[in-house]
This record gives C-alpha cells, structure tokens and sequence, in this order.
C-alpha cells in the first residue's frame, strides 16, 4: 500500500483496496477508457494498490492521441496558408504530424494561436473580419457542446470567416470495437464520467447487455477510480453485466438535454479514422450540411496528403491496450514529452506521457515484472485489425 | 481540456444573445456560456470545459474537485489568455 499514504483520504481508500481484495476470486481484465482516469492511475499508482488478479488496461480515451495522422497533416496545410488563422487547444500544438508539428509551422510564419476556448476563436473572426479564422474541433463529447456552440453562433452572427477542422470521435462506438476484436481480453469498463455528463448512460446499456459486460461510469479521482473497481469486480464475480452510475453526483442518467439538442442540430455521426486504430464506423461527429459553410475541410480543399509515422513508435499498440508504454524501446529515450515520436507522449491525458511523468521510464525493465500477469499478456496480444468492422 | 474545471459565477450577462456569466477559477476570471446551465446564478459553482458550462455543483464538491486538478497540474489550460 505505498501510495495509500497519498490520497487524501487514506483511510477510505485502504477501505476500499480492501474490499476489492477481498471481493476477487480470479483473473479480471478491466479498461479505463478515459485519458484523465490513466493519469490518475498512474500519478496514484492505483494499479499497482489493486490485487495481482485484476490488470487495469488503458484505453484510446485521449482525443489528441487519437486525432488521426492525416488529419494532423490536413490541419498543418490549412494553418500554413497566409490568409489563415489558425485556432487550437494548446495540446495539439505539439502533435507530430508527418512533416512536424503545429509549432513548426507557427516558426515559419504560420498564424497559429492557442485558444482556451472555441468561443474565443469565434470573437477572434468577429475581431478579423478580413481573415479566415479556422479551429480545431477535436474531442470526444465532452468538447463536443463548446464546439457546437462555436458553429452555432458563428452562424447566428454571420461571421462567414469562421470554421471549424472536425475531428470529433465518440466513446460508445469505440468500446464496441474494442468489445468486437478477435481475441479481445477486456471484460469490463470504467465509463467516462465526464462525458457521460453530457450525454448520460442511456448508449451503454446495448453495449453492456450485448457483450455482457459491466460498465461502471467513474469519476477521475483516486477514491472514485478505486470504487469504480470495487463495482465493477462486484458485477465480474457476480455474473452481472449492468451499467451502473457511482459517480450520481456529476452523472445525471439524462445528461445534459439542452447540449445533447445543440450536438443533434449541429453535428451528425460519421466513419471516423483513429490514430493508431484504424477506421471504426459511425464514431465521430461531422458538421451536418446545413452548417456546410462552417467546415473548413469543405473550404480548404487539401488532397496531397500523404502520411508518415515514425517507424518507432508503438503508440498504436499502446492505445489499443496491447502494450504498456515502456514496452516501446524508444519511450523515454528517443521519445520524451521534449521529443514526443507519438500523439500518446503529448498530451497530458496520453499514456506514455503519464508513464513518464511518474517516473516508470526510470524503472527496472518491461511493464509486466510485477506479478504474474505478464504471462498472459504476452500471449495474449489482442490483433485489433486496421479497420474494425461492426 | 477533457477535464471539466469548478468555478464560480460571478455575475451573469447576454452577449451575441446567448446567456454568458464571468467566472472565477480561483482567481483567474473567463467569461464563460451559461447557455446550458440556465439555472446558475451568482455565486453557484459550475463545471466548465474549454470556455462551456455543462452543469452545476455544489461548493464542496467544486473546491475538492478543483483541488484534486491543481494536483494534477490541469488547470494550465486556464492561463491561455483571450485572444
């Protein structure tokens, strides 16, 4: 219990490491699927509190990670045009795309800005009616109301210099990819607590009647993170497979109606390529055509795109939940939050780059030493295929 | 920017025709669309993502939240000033 120490309520999380102990009778495999829930793991080795039966995987929960290659390249070519501003959250600045990065790009003279809010680029295009303001639309749906609500008032002030680069991916369709791979081992979720805010719990109760597994919506903290692995190793021991709502006190079982109704009129769901994962059907958003003078993909024609990942890196696989971080040869050598080969050890959500900011690049060897687990990993390496059909 | 941020209205407004409210994230000040928590009022607690208000909180639970992402250096986000 080493870093019990550190919560802030000791006591409560002793209580329920113990439980969870206490509640295992066998091997579980259990997915995180958000990036803020990894970093906590990570900060508060969680992981490593939790009993050797249970491995926590990390899942593809990190929308910069995800933003997929080509659409990094297409944002660089649209951010280098001189008539263009080009708007983003800070995080996919440092994206590498094919040819570098969005810093790169801003060095050679390239207007790119960061900006806390898609708000703050609508008043940017009412403030520079003679430029064309472009924003990064990335997320999953916790971006999504902002997002749409850019558009949407960019369009109620006529500001027709205003668009938005969409890049949007969803949860739901994902964890059924993953739940549909050949040789998938993951028997449970923690939900996403904050994006069920948005959009409630309603689209897991299918998921988890059809694939027969537990989703429990968690919340970030540590104290939530380790209740969300009591509930869910209740249901595995028990045989249920139900979706269940710990975190009440941020999760309305409706979500959000009135942002739910803005997504609706604003956005429609599409094929969405992942970074690293391939193509999975009707996981993203894209602006629906009434909004068509908005879509800066429709504006800014850019076809040339021809991609290159580093030939290094095993983000993919990381994203995928197949490999840890410092299985990768190059994480914390050639590939550092300074030098980041892949999207995962950029953001602060991306699991390598928790890895490495608590220090597990430091520690002895591959990820697997600390119990017996690494055995069944290492023959059970899920082959997520490139696109992962329905 | 996946994470939403604890903060308290301090005053609410219409701009553009959209309900707005400024905000204090313990200290730093946003403007921020209320447009979806029509119910906040001066002194309520909300949790915001990148400039969006998707519900209200109650104030224990916005400062142990908002303490918990200082912990976890989260809130850089907030100093990106206007443009």
């Amino acid at each position: 219990m080493k870093y019990v120490d550190e919560y802030r309520d000791g006591t409560a999380a002793e209580q329920l490491a113990g439980a969870i102990a206490r509640s295992v009778t066998r091997p579980w495999t259990i997915m995180e699927v958000c990036g803020g829930q990894t970093h906590t793991i990570v900060k508060y080795g969680i992981d490593r509190v939790l009993p050797p039966q249970i491995e926590l995987v990390h899942g593809p929960g990190c929308p910069v990670c995800v933003t997929s290659l080509e659409m990094i390249d297409r944002a660089h070519a649209i951010a280098s045009r001189p008539d263009v501003v080009f708007c983003s959250f800070g995080d996919m600045l440092r994206v590498p795309g094919s040819r570098g990065d969005l810093l790169q790009v801003k060095s050679q003279g390239g207007d790119v800005r960061v900006v806390y809010s898609p708000l703050d680029a609508v008043n940017l295009a009412a403030a520079h009616p003679n430029r064309k303001v472009v924003f990064f639309a990335i997320g999953f749906e916790t971006t999504a109301p902002p997002n749409a609500m850019a558009v949407w008032m960019a369009r109620k002030r006529r500001l027709t210099n205003f668009s938005v680069l969409v890049s949007h991916v969803l949860v739901p369709p994902m964890i059924t990819a993953i739940l549909q791979a050949p040789g998938n081992r993951v028997q449970a979720f923690l939900g996403p607590g904050h994006v069920c805010t948005v959009m409630g719990c309603g689209e897991y109760e299918p998921i988890a009647c059809r694939y027969r597994v537990p989703i429990v919506i968690t919340g970030f903290e540590p104290l939530d993170l380790l209740e969300g692995v009591l509930r869910t190793v209740q249901q595995l021991e028990a045989g249920k497979a139900e979706v269940e709502n710990p975190y009440a006190r941020a999760v309305r079982p409706e979500g959000n109606p009135a942002s739910r109704r803005l997504i609706e009129d604003v956005f429609e769901v599409c094929d969405r390529k992942w970074r690293g994962v391939g193509l999975i059907p009707k996981s993203g958003f894209k602006l629906r055509y009434e909004y068509r003078d908005h879509d800066a993909e429709r504006i800014f024609e850019v076809d040339d795109i021809e991609t290159h990942e580093s030939s290094l890196c095993i983000s993919g696989q990381v994203l995928k939940g197949l490999k840890k971080p410092h299985d990768c040869p190059a994480f914390g050598k050639q590939c550092t939050p300074q030098t980041p080969l892949g999207a995962t050890m950029v953001s602060a959500e991306g699991a390598c780059a928790a890895y490495f900011a608590y220090g597990r690049h430091l520690e002895t060897n591959k990820s697997e030493t600390r119990n017996p687990k690494s055995e069944r990993n290492s023959k059970s390496e899920l082959p997520m295929t490139e696109t992962v059909r329905f | 920017m996946c994470l939403g941020i604890p903060g308290k209205v301090l005053e609410t407004y219409r701009e553009n025709d959209v309900l707005m409210g400024k905000v204090d994230f313990s200290g730093i000040r946003k403007g921020v669309c209320l447009e979806h928590v029509p119910q906040a009022r001066p002194g309520d607690y909300v949790l915001v993502h990148v400039g969006f208000a998707l519900s209200v909180l109650d104030e224990e639970e916005a400062g142990r939240v908002f303490a918990f992402l200082k912990e976890m250096n989260q809130l850089e986000e907030l100093k990106v000033p206007p443009p």
